[in-house]
């Protein structure tokens, strides 16, 4: 007896020890963002699963603790649980709005851990270490530069915008900016809310109103859909008609690499981008260079020929 | 009642119009506005995608008549629609390695919408009555339950129909048959069937008395808890026929489908001239509520007077206009 309690006492000695030391050499990494409830959003959550398998992988002393939250109270308890249970040593945080999340965060900084902001910036300057955000006016101006490309002074567009936010007004503002002087006439332009059935109801309506038009910015991938099935039903999907959308949908990208000529191209606007954002956070404590600063990425155009590198096919979105 | 079987006639008369017509009147109006602001919108094309838009929400809106006219409400039959549509879609895709791509999985598709539909209706009717719990409460429950189910099933995303039953089944939206979309078909079957169980049955009757109240309906020897619960009932199986229009139009289901389609349905139904507290229920009148409801979005799309941003205002002020007329009529007679 007497010498079992020995090896026991002896286990959960060396036990202790080797917790300790894990404990103290693991680079602890929270990642928090808003439960994903739409397509785009499933696509963020996957790819933050594909890169936290990968750079665990990588490195065997990152952890990394992927939390999402379905409103903004929950997510900023999600953030006091990171740091007093977790005692996580950086934050990489999407957050659900910026107002209500910028105090927590401020919280999470005074642990002394790294912040690392994704897309959705905070009401204070200078809490984030890091900021990876996709470009909203970059969207709007290379979504006008390849319809000036297409399209002479004249032609006729009409526009579906999104949910009327300020990422619709950043998008929607820097394209009308892009196409002034072109003598490209935008006809009107209506909220579809990033959604199918709003997009096929407005253009049905769009249709009917002008018989004359020669391309549609649709500014999103969900509301092109919409688009291309009232095109198709109206029976005016020909004639050298195109759509353009935005996001990088896996679906809209198959078509682009088929050759699909309604949806030629489309705007890469990234869930992504989460993936980034952990990538850049992980090399701050593993690269010999500097990395703190702003990342904004590029809203890319896809074209045929550079589609293949964004396809996701086991993506949700 | 001898006092208010007397009254009833002598205050009606006079102001038949308004009560009955008024939102055939608005209707009239609307359209006037809507020609005004462009003659194409009462072009053939337009008015087609009006009627067959008002599709899903008038259908839906006639069961929705049923369980308001007999006192309750249903709060869930958005996302029953997507819950429905979602499953609806698997069922589909699975189906195409043991039935193909033919008229026979859509059938299968169809048929399964249907029978959710009425178990959910079923669902919600017996948590309302033998479960007593108030219809606001269950309805509010199953409507997050059904929300998050689709959410579910889709992983967050969408979940798309198979491009080959895509083609199947296209044709019950996109077709029409004699120069009427089918979905308008579906809906002017369901109208009559509405108004004929509501104005010229029993149960139509029975809805009325429990509405108007319960325990006198209950005394009157009058199976209260059948008759609600069959109402929810008829309530799922319109949302199941919505569906079934609905799939072939976009293929595909996600979280966003069917969202605030409850409080279009009721606006609907309140427009029509029912009475939100129940007891008294008019199936012309929801259908009307319908195409108001559509004709508003649509007249708003063919204009660019009134800001993007005052849309939902303009949809508030013209509902509130429409009950108005109706209910400061009431209020005149009663004086």
């Amino acid at each position: 007896m007497q010498f079992g309690k020995t090896i026991v006492a002896g286990l959960i000695g060396a036990l202790t020890f080797a917790g300790a030391a894990t404990a103290q050499d693991t680079i602890k990494i929270g990642v928090s963002y808003p439960t994903p409830t739409h397509a785009w959003a499933a696509g963020m959550n996957w790819h933050a699963e594909q890169a936290e398998a990968r750079l665990e992988a990588l490195y065997s002393d990152v952890d990394l603790i992927l939390i999402n939250s379905p409103d903004p109270a929950a997510q900023a308890s999600a953030l006091e649980d990171l740091v007093s249970i977790h005692g996580i040593d950086a934050l990489v945080v999407l957050p659900f709005e910026s107002e209500p999340l910028t105090d927590p965060v401020l919280n999470v900084k005074d642990s002394g851990a790294l912040i690392t902001v994704v897309d959705r910036g905070l009401s204070q300057p200078g809490i984030e270490d890091i900021y990876v955000a996709g470009n909203n006016p970059e969207l709007g101006r290379i979504s006008a530069q390849y319809m000036m490309t297409r399209l002479d002074a004249g032609d006729n567009i009409v526009i579906l915008r999104g949910i009327p936010t300020i990422i619709d007004n950043e998008r929607f503002d820097a394209f009308m900016a892009e196409i002034e002087g072109s003598g490209i006439n935008v006809l009107d332009h209506k909220h579809a809310n990033w959604n199918r059935d709003d997009g096929f109801e407005v253009m049905q309506d769009f249709l009917s109103r002008f018989p004359d038009i020669d391309a549609v910015w649709a500014q999103d991938d969900d509301i092109a859909i919409g688009v291309v099935a009232a095109l198709e039903q109206a029976d005016r999907a020909g004639d050298g008609m195109f759509v353009v959308g935005g996001a990088g949908m896996k679906e809209t990208i198959r078509g682009i690499m088929d050759g699909n000529e309604l949806v030629p191209v489309d705007v890469l606007y990234p869930p992504s981008m989460i993936a980034t954002a952990m990538d850049v956070t992980v090399a701050a404590f593993k690269s010999n260079g500097p990395v703190a600063g702003r990342y904004i990425l590029g809203a890319t155009l896809i074209t045929q020929e550079n589609a293949e590198s964004f396809y996701f096919p086991d993506s949700p979105f | 009642m001898p006092e208010l079987a007397q009254t009833e006639p002598a205050t009606r008369k006079p102001n038949l119009d308004l009560k009955l017509y008024g939102p055939a009147i608005a209707l009239v109006i609307l359209c006037i506005i809507g020609f005004s602001l462009n003659t194409a919108f009462l072009s053939e094309g337009n008015i087609t995608n009006l009627l067959t838009r008002s599709a899903f929400i008038g259908i839906i809106a006639v069961g929705a008549t049923f369980v308001i006219t007999a006192g309750g409400i249903d709060l869930s039959v958005g996302s029953m629609a997507a819950a429905i549509a979602g499953i609806m879609i698997i069922l589909m895709n699975a189906l195409v390695d043991i039935l193909g791509t033919g008229v026979l999985t859509v059938a299968v598709g169809a048929g399964c919408a249907v029978l959710l539909g009425a178990l959910a209706g079923l669902a919600n009717g017996l948590l309302t009555t033998k479960g007593k719990i108030e219809a606001f409460i269950v309805t509010l429950g199953t409507m997050g339950i059904f929300r998050s189910l689709v959410t579910y099933f889709a992983d967050g995303g969408t979940l798309s129909l198979n491009f080959d039953i895509r083609g199947t089944y296209r044709p019950v939206y996109y077709e029409s048959l004699i120069g009427v979309p089918i979905p308008v078909w579906v809906f002017i079957i369901v109208a009559i069937s509405g108004w004929f169980l509501m104005n010229r049955t029993t149960f139509g009757r029975y809805c009325t008395a429990i509405g108007s109240n319960e325990h006198v309906a209950q005394y009157s020897a009058i199976n209260v808890n059948k008759i609600k619960t069959w109402t929810y009932v008829i309530q799922g199986l319109c949302v199941a026929l919505a569906t079934v229009i609905y799939v072939p139009r976009l293929g595909s289901a996600s979280s966003s489908t069917g969202v605030l389609w409850e409080l279009e349905a009721i606006a609907a139904v309140i427009i029509g001239g029912t009475v939100l507290k129940g007891g008294y229920g008019r199936i012309g009148g929801t259908i009307l509520g319908a195409l108001i409801l559509t004709t508003i979005g649509n007249i708003l799309n063919f204009t660019d007077l009134i800001s993007n941003y005052l849309n939902g205002t303009m949809q508030g002020l013209i509902i509130i206009i429409a009950v108005w007329l109706q209910r400061a009529n009431w209020g005149k007679s009663k004086d």
